[in-house]
């Protein structure tokens, strides 16, 4: 039999890495390919060669029968590939319309006809059949991350196509917003479309793929058809070995101590019901809800970011004062934030620099930095955290996702965090380094510390968080904890559900 | 590490250029000339490569020198003040501070771009030097004459007072810049100015501070431009010193996109700076065609920093 598309021994080499080492992929029409491996193994890599965002050094491919040569994007979409990144590629000054069509601007004698309604009655037929739902002359800026990634996709149809490949489309969607790009992925699926799918999210893939592709350091390492498709089967594919339980609880929640968190009655937004929480030593409390029912900003104006308009905060019973993110530092509240490239670390800096930078007074004297000041403190946590890195001078930008995280964490552990508060922590970190990012969480909590741990994937939260509370519109929809803490309570809560008692 | 070896290698290559072409009995009395220029020169640059590390821009830096030595010139000589130097100098780097901390505030404060803010500064500066002086040139006639005396004639080891002046200067900088709390933070703050802010940085102070300080380096310009000169003429001195300024921190290796630099390239970029038009002149070379020359300099260094530039993967 032959396949819709199949690609043969392709190599990819960068230099010092070999990222794709004779792999090979297949697909039929109107078929759910899911691709899955950890960080660098090679995903991305060979999606940007069926796209013809980069060109293999070997190999072959061919569609529907006919060996094809694809040099540049515009060729792989003149056969009908639509590639959609990893990140989002939008001109955020220009209006939704504009985006779509982008590139494909549909032209009068060398003018363009942007001004012609047509264009926005098209793109907002697309928007339609998507789910999006605002005009299409709104600016791109003031879309949501969510609706961003719908306009990438809504760009993707926005010319025939019979391959779509998608890389990692949900790490910023939320649930709801997910679901409907499932829809849309099945809809598609009928009409014959054939889908390579990407994802961190193996609990989607079980849902919606029809077969899974595996990669592990740039070579095929198994398959699965649709009934072997199981979380533990494709871990094990990935990481070339049985995992070991997702998350072990080693600490302990000190509540005979006085909670080391307390917040009270604390507004942050116009029309919110005060919050009242409380977090104690060693706890893990995790806070669930919908993208966009005000769990990041409710970290934030704990973090010192967002101003209060209401409310206290007491720090091991004393009250104190958190005005600027000047003051929580100082108060031991210390934020990873969910975009770690933006906001936790210098890209262009050394790894040592990045760790050093929230304790550069520990390690001076008069404000004189020593010449090799900090060294042994910086290399001290790299081997803690395990951090994979050539040398403590390597520039940040060049390490995995993961690797970065446990740098800005590493910045928080050399100071002694009273409280850390993640927003996403494993937001597009592979399967392995989550694994280690947990176990981290769980040490911090063990020597004492309370962390509060945002997060979109429900898997996550519900192993490892010692109590959740559920944030709907803004306000504290309930808190779970113990037997209490399920998928579904968790839902129901978040949705704006009674509380199930 | 790369660049900053191409950096010396060629200003060495031109330094042996130079030798080659001024006649050996001129070669002490010009070497003496360049060196005082690029010490001069230097000192605006090191203001200038602070703020560019902090991610910021100060196109004011001229007209922030012509102020100061207009300012500094009456209050010597006009007969309401008849200042002595020693009250007058400090009292002009005092006023250049506080033109630093106005951009700063405005910049940090009001969240205005800096290039806006400091292009204002240029126009109005200018202008205030230029009714202050009733438009005409200051003098300062024979006021001064022993810090005049002091500031150059008067070698140091065979170097000109001038070049001893910067390289002390440099050597604060560097120790601010590479050994201290304040240095380390400056460079965060170019390189990822939200993630310094995450880090608990009162990223604003640090901001102010850089533009305090190369305001006042462009002050102390001023201080010594006018003991040099004798004179300032508010109309038509120092036109252009801010881009001097930057393009002497940047040939040296300041990104203009911030978070990068060293002091050690900021001094070999305004040497480069200076002896290119030194070198050209020597050769005959038109002065017309001066211009042209440093535009393609600038222009080769910049395509090189690209090339040489580690891609950092957005993976």
């Amino acid at each position: 039999m032959s396949y819709f598309l199949e690609a043969k021994q392709i190599c990819k080499s960068f230099p010092g890495l070999k990222a794709l080492n004779n792999v090979d992929l297949q697909a039929n029409q109107g078929e759910i390919l899911a691709i899955v491996g950890e960080n660098g193994a090679g995903k991305s890599t060979l999606m940007k060669v069926l796209g013809g965002v980069i060109y293999p050094d070997r190999g072959e491919i061919s569609l529907d029968g006919q060996v094809v040569n694809i040099q540049s994007i515009s060729q792989a979409q003149t056969l009908g590939i639509a590639l959609i990144h990893q990140e989002l590629n939008l001109a955020e000054n220009l209006d939704v319309a504009a985006n779509i069509f982008l590139g494909q601007e549909p032209r009068r004698g060398g003018f363009l006809k942007l001004l012609d309604n047509k264009i926005y009655d098209r793109a907002n037929q697309i928007m339609q059949e998507l789910g999006l739902n605002c005009s299409p002359r709104t600016l791109v800026s003031e879309l949501s991350l969510g609706q961003k990634q719908l306009v990438e996709i809504a760009r993707a149809l926005s010319f025939q196509f019979r391959i779509l490949i998608m890389d990692e489309p949900t790490a910023s969607l939320s649930l709801e917003e997910s679901n409907r790009l499932f829809g849309i992925m099945k809809t598609l699926q009928q009409n014959g479309i054939t889908i390579l799918y990407i994802s961190h999210r193996l609990k989607e893939i079980e849902i919606i793929a029809d077969r899974v592709m595996v990669l592990r350091d740039g070579l095929n390492s198994g398959e699965l058809q649709k009934s072997e498709i199981k979380h533990e089967a494709m871990v094990r594919l990935m990481v070339g070995r049985e995992l070991k339980q997702f998350f072990q609880h080693g600490h302990r929640v000190q509540r005979e101590n006085e909670p080391i968190l307390r917040v009270e009655a604390l507004r942050y937004l116009d029309n919110q019901k005060s919050i009242t929480f409380d977090v104690h030593p060693g706890e893990i409390v995790g806070i669930s809800g919908l993208a966009g029912s005000g769990r990041t900003e409710l970290a934030e104006t704990i973090a010192g970011i967002r101003p209060m308009i209401t409310g206290e905060v007491f720090l091991k019973d004393q009250r104190i004062s958190i005005k600027s993110l000047v003051d929580a530092v100082r108060a031991g509240i210390f934020l990873i934030p969910e975009d770690r490239r933006l906001h936790g670390l210098v890209l262009s800096a050394s790894v040592k620099d990045n760790i050093l930078l929230g304790s550069l007074d520990n390690i001076s004297h008069l404000g004189i930095i020593p010449l090799h000041g900090g060294d042994s403190l910086a290399k001290a946590m790299c081997d803690k955290l395990a951090i994979k890195a050539p040398s403590l001078s390597q520039q940040v930008g060049f390490l995995s996702g993961g690797n970065q995280q446990k740098v800005v964490l590493a910045k928080w552990l050399c100071r002694k965090p009273n409280l850390i508060i993640f927003d996403e922590p494993t937001q597009g970190i592979d399967v392995g380094a989550k694994a280690e990012i947990y176990a981290l969480m769980d040490e911090l909590a063990k020597d004492g510390a309370g962390i509060l741990m945002i997060s979109s994937d429900l898997e996550e939260i519900l192993h490892v968080s010692d109590r959740v509370l559920v944030m709907h519109h803004g306000s504290l929809a309930g808190e779970l904890a113990g037997q209490n803490i399920s998928e579904e309570s968790i839902m129901h809560l978040a949705t704006g559900s009674a509380v199930a008692a | 590490m790369k660049k900053l070896t191409g950096l010396i290698i060629f200003l060495i290559a031109l330094y042996i250029a130079l030798i080659i072409a001024v006649p050996s009995q001129g070669l002490a009395l010009n070497n003496y000339n360049l060196a005082e220029r690029i010490g001069q020169y230097g000192i605006i640059s090191l203001g200038a490569g602070l703020v560019i590390i902090a991610g910021g821009i100060d196109l004011s830096i001229g007209s922030v020198v012509v102020l100061a030595a207009t300012a500094c010139a009456i209050l010597l000589t006009d007969k309401n003040f008849c200042l002595d130097p020693m009250i007058a100098i400090p009292i002009v780097l005092a006023g250049g501070a506080i033109i630093g901390l106005i951009h700063g505030l405005l910049i940090t404060k009001m969240n205005l771009p800096p290039f806006m803010i400091t292009l204002c500064g240029l126009f109005i500066y200018r202008g205030v030097a230029r009714t202050i002086s009733g438009n005409m040139s200051k003098g300062i006639g024979d006021q001064c004459v022993d810090l005049r005396h002091f500031l150059y004639d008067n070698d140091v080891f065979g170097l000109p007072r001038f070049l001893a002046i910067y390289i002390i200067l440099a050597i604060i900088a560097a120790i601010f810049l590479h050994f201290s709390v304040y240095g380390r933070r400056l460079y965060a703050i170019g390189g990822n100015e939200k993630a310094a802010k995450y880090s608990g940085i009162a990223v604003d102070k640090y901001k102010i501070l850089s533009y305090v300080l190369c305001s006042m380096a462009a002050a102390f310009f001023g201080v010594l431009f006018l003991m040099k000169n004798n004179a300032v003429t508010p109309s038509s001195d120092g036109f252009f010193l801010e881009l001097y300024a930057i393009a002497g921190a940047v040939l040296g290796g300041c990104s203009l996109r911030g978070g990068e630099g060293t002091i050690i390239g900021i001094t070999i970029g305004t040497a480069i700076m200076w002896i290119l038009p030194n070198l050209t002149n020597m050769w005959g070379v038109p002065s017309e065609l001066e211009f042209i020359v440093i535009g393609t300099a600038l222009l080769l260094g910049a395509i090189l920093d690209e090339k040489l530039r580690p891609v950092v993967n957005t993976a």
